[in-house]
């Protein structure tokens, strides 16, 4: 079965290397910038196939790991951080990209998400928000703006909605940033950030929604008579308390990193864990190490 | 206490020494008295003189403690169970001589604290009592500062006495117990234990003496279900693993979080159930074989997930241990109604492994083929204990740790091509290839829970559901043809097969040898493989008049329990009927063979 490849032999992949299947989103889908730009990232950064793992919850959003070429998994409804994280925790060579959307993410997944940001894993999680259930036909998200005429809500939706940077500020995410489909080099420029960032790096990305909810971002997109607005200038990445003012602002608000610091990692925290139990063990073969229980046991 | 009973040496007014080959003492107290402490240093110095030990404990259901007993049945020859009833009880209360006098033998031994305890005449004259002021002489020789602290160590002094225990290896068990302790605790421990063990024989009157046990080649282990699980895993080469804690799961969890550091893994303890099973998940996507658990309620949460190991054909192992249910039910119970979730929880066509051990040392080395079979097959492998089994003692050979020690380090090998569904793979059965392996057709994996082509991919083709589906259960039909056939407990052919699964197997097997003593024919088929059934069982059932399925759970609304749902959907035998109960403890022997023959006196219509 194994071929050896000799590793110098390898050329960085291309674009048409790196996709697989054809995506099946609607025609005009703010997903497609997503993945064209996942793509570039691969591309640009030189990462391998077997380097990085996609993973994603279950939505149209989350179909994303059948239409890139590299190993990837498809799991459950809500759950793709859980499953990201056990794919960093046990695997510190990969790169893990974690994908879904607004419902995955903050409705069925809202308490994953709370708990790997303040563990601070590290992975990336891109959500794309389209402040809508796309895959199931047009019910109330959790982002949804209120008033949004959805089928569960025909008169309009009545719930305060989820504030994805809010939410990813107080529940401890160490790298913020908010992009949309709209602007490409934006969006590249977040995702190559975040990928950077030692730690959970959470981005909010604008995601149009073309079957369902059209239209639902002119107000970024310039080309839609609409503004696209950057950081307020000077801002401060590591001003917690600036990051939360920023998202205060009305929709659309603003596009950028919103917060990034520093912190230990849940990674490198448990392998300090091993590193300190490994200590006490030194020298001794796994079998020595469960020897020594069972002779406590005699 | 045993039907080898000799009156040995009696000279010189020194008390009767009788021989016995088996004992089973109860200690009734409350928990934070450190009765299980007394319990488990029994059992570990039986496993130490190589005799065969089984014990049974209850947990208390509140926080601050409270009544509970721990029962210890140690002997010189085989034991298969903990024991009906109590050759001594150890009553440290007026509660606990009250509430479990009735668990002694006629003409039993009652030890009981003077300090707590007023003897009730009417039992004075069927039991033999023994008042020892317990409290105030554990007092007077440790020095009086430790109130109740103590007692437990000193009444094993004069259980020590009392069954003329080899004191040596005793006291150096009770040394490395409260070893790494401050050197005074282990000292007044010491203090404690004389005190019990010197006590004037004159009170305890009669004395015991073990006959000597068989010799064994291996060095014995003494521990409860719950290490032999956990270690299993390790041995296993398990790796990574995840959690939430529930009753009575916690414990093996906890064991693994503070293990696993040791052998470069880790274990982390996520926000619910449903994370922990998608967090061990992920490492096995990653390469590893990683383990997840819980119990109750908790096994509920993690039915999705599950059901996306199966479809996605991902190796994983689930630990249920399981207690009362349904919904909180009742946390610190003895039920095995898991059975049901087990092998069919979550929604669609959904075959997965599941196994029950039968012992403590089965324990240790179901854990280990619950990770092979998972890695073998690509599937999630469930393994059923209870809280019977899980908390329960016995001595068991020594593991030869080397050779059974395996290394799962994720194996990364390229490969020039990948299927990760390959419908023209023997029997169905595929192997994962984790990320990180490179594939040189470039064609990369994705794993998933939708129905997908042979790569991994959505399909919505009838016929491609139809093929998956049947490779899904076609390798569990091969894994079923190569497990083996189950032992029959006594002859093949009788009048009264018992079938039993997971802890009861000690109970059961006893009761066949009462039965057969008695002069009945009857036999024992106790499986430890639930999904998929070994083949050839109907073989086995043929040979008999009745089939008893005896389990610890509900006789449903049709009148049997779970397993034995299994068994007759699997073979249409209507011969096979439930024994079954719901009282939250284990089958004792003589409740098993009541309940038959009770059965068998029922006339038939
Ligand atoms: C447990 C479970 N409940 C419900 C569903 C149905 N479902 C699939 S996707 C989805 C919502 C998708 O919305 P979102 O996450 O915003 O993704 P989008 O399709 O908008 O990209 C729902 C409710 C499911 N697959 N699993
Ligand atoms: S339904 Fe909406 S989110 Fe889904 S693919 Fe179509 S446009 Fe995209
Ligand atoms: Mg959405």
């Amino acid at each position: 079965m194994s071929t050896p490849i000799a590793e110098i032999e390898r050329k960085p992949l291309t674009k048409k290397e790196i996709a697989a299947d054809h995506p099946t989103w609607c025609p005009g889908c703010g997903d497609f910038s997503v993945l064209a730009l996942y793509f570039k990232l691969i591309e640009k950064r030189k990462i391998w196939h077997e380097k990085i793992t996609t993973v994603a919850g279950i939505g149209c959003s989350s179909r994303f790991p059948y239409f890139v070429q590299a190993h990837g998994a498809h799991y459950i409804h809500g759950r793709a951080l859980p499953f990201a994280t056990g794919v960093s925790l046990s695997r510190p060579d990969l790169h893990v990209f974690a994908f879904g959307g607004d419902g995955d993410a903050f409705s069925i997944g809202g308490n994953h998400f709370n708990h790997c940001a303040r563990k601070n894993v590290k992975l990336t999680y891109l959500v794309m928000d389209n402040q809508v259930y796309g895959l199931t036909k047009k019910q109330t998200s959790p982002t949804s703006p209120i008033g949004f005429k959805s089928k569960t809500d025909q008169w309009g939706s009545m719930d305060e909605p989820v504030n994805p940077m809010r939410q990813a500020l107080s529940a401890g995410a160490t790298f913020v940033a908010r992009t949309t489909h709209t602007n490409p080099k934006h969006l590249l420029e977040m995702m190559e950030a975040a990928m950077d960032h030692n730690g959970f790096s959470f981005i909010e990305c604008l995601s149009e929604c073309t079957e369902f909810f059209e239209g639902a971002f002119d107000a970024s997109n310039p080309r839609k008579g609409g503004e696209f607005r950057d950081m307020p200038a000077g801002h401060d990445v590591t001003d917690e308390i600036a990051a939360y003012k920023a998202a205060a602002e009305p929709f659309p608000g603003h596009f950028g990193i919103f917060y990034k610091v520093n912190k230990p990692t849940k990674n490198e925290k448990e392998a300090e864990i091993n590193r300190r139990s490994r200590e006490k063990v030194q020298g001794l073969a796994d079998w020595q190490i469960l020897q020594q229980n069972f002779d406590r046991m005699k | 206490m045993s039907d080898s009973t000799v009156a040995a040496t009696a000279s010189g007014g020194s008390p009767k020494i009788s021989k016995v080959s088996e004992a089973v003492i109860r200690i009734a107290g409350n928990s934070q008295d450190g009765i299980q402490a007394i319990g488990g240093f029994l059992a570990r110095l039986a496993g130490r003189s190589e005799q065969d030990v089984m014990t049974f404990m209850t947990i208390p259901s509140t926080i601050s403690g409270g009544p509970s007993i721990f029962q210890v049945r140690i002997g010189s020859g085989e034991v298969l169970s903990s024991g009906d009833e109590a050759d001594v009880l150890l009553a440290f209360y007026q509660h606990s001589y009250e509430n479990h006098i009735a668990f002694l033998k006629d003409s039993g031994v009652v030890l009981y604290d003077t300090s707590h305890v007023t003897p009730n005449p009417e039992w004075q004259k069927k039991y033999r009592h023994i008042g020892v002021p317990i409290s105030e002489l554990t007092i007077e020789a440790i020095g009086g500062t430790a109130k109740d602290k103590g007692k437990n160590i000193f009444a094993l002094g004069l259980i020590a006495r009392m069954f003329d225990l080899d004191v040596t290896k005793l006291e150096r068990l009770v040394a490395e117990r409260f070893r790494g302790k401050v050197a005074t605790v282990a000292e007044m421990a010491l203090t404690a234990f004389r005190g019990g063990y010197g006590h004037s024989t004159a009170t305890l009157g009669e004395l015991y003496q073990f006959t000597a046990p068989q010799k064994r080649d291996k060095e014995q282990v003494v521990m409860n279900g719950n290490e032999a699980l956990a270690y299993g895993l390790l041995a296993a080469g398990v790796r990574f693993g995840s959690g939430y804690p529930i009753t009575p799961w916690s414990d093996l969890m906890e064991m693994l979080r503070s293990e696993l550091p040791k052998y470069g893994g880790t274990f982390v303890q996520a926000e619910d159930e449903l994370a922990a099973v998608s967090i061990a998940m992920g490492a096995s996507y990653a390469g590893h074989v990683a383990v997840t658990g819980s119990s109750g309620p908790g096994i509920s949460l993690k039915g999705e997930a599950i059901g996306w190991a199966v479809m996605a054909e991902m190796p994983l192992v689930i630990v249920d241990v399981q207690r009362g249910g349904p919904s909180t039910g009742m946390p610190t119970n003895i039920e095995q109604s898991d059975l049901n979730i087990a092998c069919y929880g979550g929604h669609g066509d959904c075959p997965r492994v599941v196994l029950a051990p039968a012992s403590v040392e089965d324990c240790f080395y179901t854990a280990i083929e619950a990770v092979n079979l998972a890695r073998r097959y690509s599937v999630p492998v469930i393994i059923l204990t209870d809280q019977a089994i899980s908390t329960r003692i016995e001595a068991f050979d020594m593991p030869d740790l080397k050779t059974v020690m395996q290394d799962l380090t994720p194996d990364l090998t390229p490969r020039a091509d990948h299927k990760a569904y390959d419908l023209k793979a023997v029997d169905g059965v595929t192997r994962h290839a984790p990320p990180g392996t490179r594939i040189a057709s470039g064609i990369y994996p994705v794993v998933t829970g939708l129905e997908h082509d042979e790569v991994g991919h959505p399909t919505s083709s009838p016929k491609l559901h139809m093929s998956m589906t049947a490779k899904r259960r076609r390798k569990l039909q091969a894994l079923a043809r190569t497990l083996p056939k189950p032992e029959l407990f006594g002859a093949p052919e009788g009048d009264v097969l018992l079938v039993g699964w997971g802890s009861t197997k000690g109970s059961l097997y006893e009761a066949v040898e009462n039965a057969r003593a008695a002069g009945d024919s009857y036999s024992c088929l106790h499986l430890r493989n639930i999904s998929p059934l070994p083949e050839g069982l109907e073989k086995i059932f043929d040979g008999f008049n009745h089939i008893f399925v005896v389990e610890v759970n509900d006789e449903g609304l049709y009148g049997y329990g779970q397993l034995a749902g299994l068994l007759r959907s699997r073979y249409c035998d209507p011969r096979i009927k439930g024994i079954n109960k719901t009282d939250g403890l284990t089958w004792r022997v003589r409740d098993v063979l009541s309940s038959v023959k009770e059965r068998l006196s029922v006339p038939k219509h």
